[in-house]
């Protein structure tokens, strides 16, 4: 493996666990070439007549598969922090003794920690996917026996799609499913709304195995999961913990300073003309994301305008939208909250929609170039607005990308911001890790001023004189270093210990272990 | 072993630093650091330390610090307040004062809004002046605990110089008695525009404020007038409000404390406040008969947005000019209950317009429509207009611009 300097300026690896890796070339500029990726060509002489593929266990389910050192082990995010399912499979692993698996979630979330002891014992060689709270530190320390590799929920579908990584077995929890393997979000003791992130799972796995804690009579319907793609269905007692799969209701956040931004990225977005009759929006479910779609719902009110549709992850905030006529559909492929779960299943007009179609760059266009405002967060943005949401400023990994790269693809990017946290600026000259070129970020709200991209002339126009607190991305990084003093680098080791690539399949940038 | 602590830990604090000092023998100086932003500051962190103990001369000493993110101004507090405490020393160190920050205030300037900051929290203080209040109050009094009374004098020092708190007026509020009048000799030099003198009963206590003001000024070399406004907070200090309100030329406002005089009352406090509508008038009054702001108490239920602005409607139309606020959402809220509405503004451009019309043609009254109107009325309606022009509800060329109806 050698380092090479890839389009962004970044020193990557040509190589991850073996196989070659490509850098990244510039925004739109790598055309991939050849045909998708194919699982093995199944038939039906290898399953039951009656089509009742329920197993005994996860365990006889993971034996049929075939489950052997090396193989790669792929499962969803929608069970969130309630999931019981995923660590389950590490752990008949290991009993097993099978070695060096690779895991390839969609997510992680602080559940999933106890993953670091089979990482530890050598059942698990690697995660692809993201890494947030103890299992980053772990990948950060240098730990994890292989290379982490960090892609967006796009970013994964492409490459299952493009057979960057081949899974193997794909372990997919339902919280409902026939014996056919049909599957949905809705119903049941441990609803997601939605199953948006496991088509391309059930696609492109050479096995597929559905487990939930819900068999109802075929058919399972609507069904996301479509049971043509699964070999064995497992029912088990639980499959998730409710109140950590959605809370009962997202928070607005009350932070008096979060609500300023908020206040202020609506006023930005009046006052520019985004906003207006028949636009589209996506904003995440953080809670200063909430507080300004609280705003932008009270615009749309007043002006009795209404949003084309809005992309989920969908929260209690959209669906009032949804309800009170300011928004004409939800397209969704996650539910946050219990009104969002509820909406789902009764509102025809809030559709489920996968996020391989979402979000996949290797498609015939995707969902993300058609929405008009996007709001997004970030840990650091550089003056160059080139945006991390990875790493913290003192180089530890604690966050995954999610659709943050998908999503900046939008029209217009706005990420509302704290100019410093605690004392740790947010605006610095140069992003600990790159995971978003700053040529696709348009707007930076922060309480201490608005800074709109300067290759972005037509939204500078659109606000001139118009009251709002613009400044250069440059004045805000000054300022932040004048109040907080001016921050050392995190020092790194030379190991490569995470590849973060870009929604293309190429390498972005590279994340080193930590020194100490 | 004598150990002095300072500053604030714990779970949920943030932005703060608590340092344990200990002076030792010998061995130089050991300092300890723990810190949330160890490996962009952690060096920073621990020169500052270090220099803040020489120039101190402290030359042995051990030193702990347990830092979430503080910011140099909230270090050198910390350290300071702890080798004071050690020491009883009268050298200080002053962090720089930001020009931001050098500005004046004036007698005559909007106060409907002013935030009070617990003056040991270091984090509220950082974003305050973004709020846009009239006036931020850095507060020694009731929201310090009496054992954090010293460090939260020094703490409030720096932030004065070096906080920027965006053109608000910048206010403190001292303790009572010799605490209060020693709180002065720290922060007057600072650009104190305005001090609040909590539980005021009588002229003597604002004489006594005014006196040690002047004392400090004449020896910093100050110009700038520094404002007072008691606070009545007690039936005495209530039956005494003109006494106070007229003490000295620099009283520009009188406030009113309603926990502590319904505490004095021995009633409760409801939220119709019949139990303090005597005082509340009395003390507009007062204010008024001396020609200086009457400010109403604060309203204490942050949630209650439409309860807030139901008060400040009430604080208005009894005559109040302006109320305080114990959290940042606050503000917005008092500013619109307090701004007048586009019905006052429309109807006192008409009076005015008619006034002025009547005058250009000589005439002796003045009517609108059919209806006459008298002298006070047109002052009230210039005074109106005035507001609006000022606060930007109104441009200051409106008399020739069209009026659309």
């Amino acid at each position: 493996m050698k380092m090479v300097k890839n389009a962004a300026g970044r020193m990557v690896p040509d190589e991850i666990n073996g196989r070659e890796a490509m850098p990244f070339k510039g925004v739109g500029k790598h055309r991939p070439s050849g045909r998708k990726y194919a699982p093995p060509v199944p038939t039906c002489i290898d399953y039951p007549e009656d089509n009742n593929k329920v197993v005994a266990s996860l365990r006889e389910a993971l034996e049929l598969c075939g489950l052997k050192d090396g193989m790669t082990i792929s499962t969803h995010h929608h069970l969130r922090d309630g999931d019981l399912v995923s660590n389950q499979i590490f752990e008949i692993a290991a009993s097993m003794s099978v070695r060096d698996l690779v895991w390839l979630p969609s997510a992680s979330f602080p559940c999933n920690d106890p993953v670091i002891e089979y990482l530890e014992n050598g059942t698990v060689n690697h995660i692809e996917g993201s890494m947030n709270g103890p299992l980053g530190r772990f990948v950060s320390e240098g730990r994890m026996k292989g290379m982490a590799v960090l892609r967006s929920h796009g970013g994964r579908v492409q490459a299952i799609q493009d057979g960057e990584v081949k899974i193997d077995i794909a372990v997919l929890a339902a919280p409902a499913a026939d014996a056919f393997g049909n599957a949905k979000g809705i119903g049941g003791p441990s609803a997601t709304g939605v199953l948006g992130y496991a088509k391309a799972d059930c696609l492109y796995a050479d096995k597929v195995i559905v487990v939930t804690d819900n068999l109802v009579d075929l058919p399972c319907f609507p069904m996301e999961i479509e049971g043509n793609y699964v070999d064995y269905v497992v029912v088990v007692d639980k499959i998730g913990i409710p109140e950590k799969i959605v809370s009962g209701t997202t928070q607005i956040t009350k932070s008096p300073d979060r609500l300023l931004i908020a206040e202020l990225t609506a006023s930005f977005l009046e006052k520019s003309g985004l906003m207006h009759d028949g636009a589209t929006m996506q904003a995440g479910a953080g809670g200063t994301s909430l507080a300004i779609a609280v705003y932008v719902h009270e615009m749309l009110r007043k002006k009795g305008w209404k949003f084309r549709f809005g992309f989920g992850g969908s929260t209690k905030y959209m669906v009032e939208m949804l309800e009170e006529g300011q928004m004409g559909y939800i397209l969704d492929a996650q539910a946050f909250d219990l009104d969002a779960v509820k909406s789902i299943e009764k509102n025809p007009n809030h559709i489920p929609y996968p996020v391989f179609n979402a979000y996949n760059y290797h498609s015939k266009g995707n969902l993300t170039t058609m929405m008009d405002i996007m709001i997004l967060g970030a840990t650091e943005i550089d003056t160059d607005f080139n945006g991390n949401v990875v790493t913290h400023s003192d180089g530890l990994l604690l966050h995954g990308i999610g659709g943050w790269q998908n999503c900046l693809h939008a029209r217009n990017v706005i990420i509302p911001v704290p100019l410093f946290r605690d004392r740790i600026p947010v605006i610095v000259d140069r992003v600990t890790t790159l995971c978003g070129p700053g040529e696709l970020i348009d707007v930076i709200v922060t309480e201490r001023g608005i800074a709109i991209n300067p290759r972005r002339q037509d939204l500078i126009e659109s606000v001139r004189g118009k009251g709002l607190p613009l400044v250069t991305i440059e004045e805000l990084q000054e300022t932040a270093e004048r109040i907080c003093g001016k921050p050392e680098k995190a020092a790194f080791d030379d190991k490569v210990v995470a590849a973060i690539k870009w929604v293309d399949g190429t390498v972005i940038d590279a994340v080193r272990k930590v020194k100490n | 072993m004598k150990q002095a602590v300072t500053g604030n830990a714990g779970p949920k604090v943030r932005s703060d630093i608590e340092v344990t000092l200990e002076l030792t023998d010998s061995g130089g100086t050991e300092l300890i650091l723990k810190s949330k932003v160890k490996t962009m500051y952690g060096n920073a962190i621990e020169k500052q330390c270090r220099d803040l103990l020489k120039h101190f001369g402290i030359k042995n000493a051990r030193l702990l610090v347990n830092d979430t993110g503080a910011l140099p101004f909230v270090i050198a507090a910390r350290v300071e307040a702890a080798v004071k405490a050690l020491t009883g020393t009268s050298v200080s160190f002053l962090p720089e004062m930001i020009n931001e920050n050098k500005y004046a205030s004036s007698r005559d300037r909007f106060r409907f809004s002013r935030l009070y900051l617990p003056g040991n929290n270091p984090g509220m203080f950082l974003n305050a002046g973004l709020h846009s209040p009239d006036g931020i109050i850095l507060d020694l009094e009731d929201s310090v605990a009496p054992d954090k009374k010293d460090e939260a004098r020094v703490l409030v020092r720096n932030a004065l110089r070096s906080v920027n708190f965006c053109g608000a007026e910048r206010m403190i509020r001292i303790n009572q008695g010799e605490r209060g009048i020693a709180d002065l000799d720290y922060l007057i030099p600072h650009n104190v525009h305005l001090v609040l003198i909590p539980k005021c009963e009588n002229a003597e206590t604002v004489n006594k404020v005014d006196e040690t003001i002047r004392n400090i000024k004449k020896r910093e070399g100050q110009h700038e007038t520094v404002f007072l406004m008691p606070i009545i907070e007690s039936a005495a200090g209530v039956e005494r409000a003109y006494e106070i309100a007229t003490a000295t030329p620099d009283v520009i406002a009188l406030a009113i404390g309603l926990e502590d005089y319904t505490a004095d009352l021995g009633v409760q406090r409801t939220r119709e406040g019949n139990e303090s509508l005597y005082a509340r008038s009395r003390i507009v009054v007062a204010a008024k008969a001396a020609g200086i702001q009457p400010i109403d108490s604060v309203f204490s239920d942050v949630g209650d947005m439409e309860g807030l602005l139901n008060n400040v409607r009430s604080s208005k139309a009894m005559g109040f000019e302006g109320m305080g606020c114990i959290h940042p959402r606050q503000i917005a809220v008092i500013r619109e209950g307090f701004s007048p509405s586009a019905e006052e503004i429309d109807k006192a451009r008409k009076i005015v317009l008619a006034y002025r019309d009547a005058l250009a043609r000589g005439l002796g009254v003045v009517a609108l429509g059919s209806k006459m109107i008298d002298p006070p009325v047109v002052a009230r309606a210039e005074k109106t207009i005035s507001l609006a022009v000022k606060l930007g509800l109104l441009s200051d060329k409106w008399s020739e611009e069209e009026v659309t109806e």
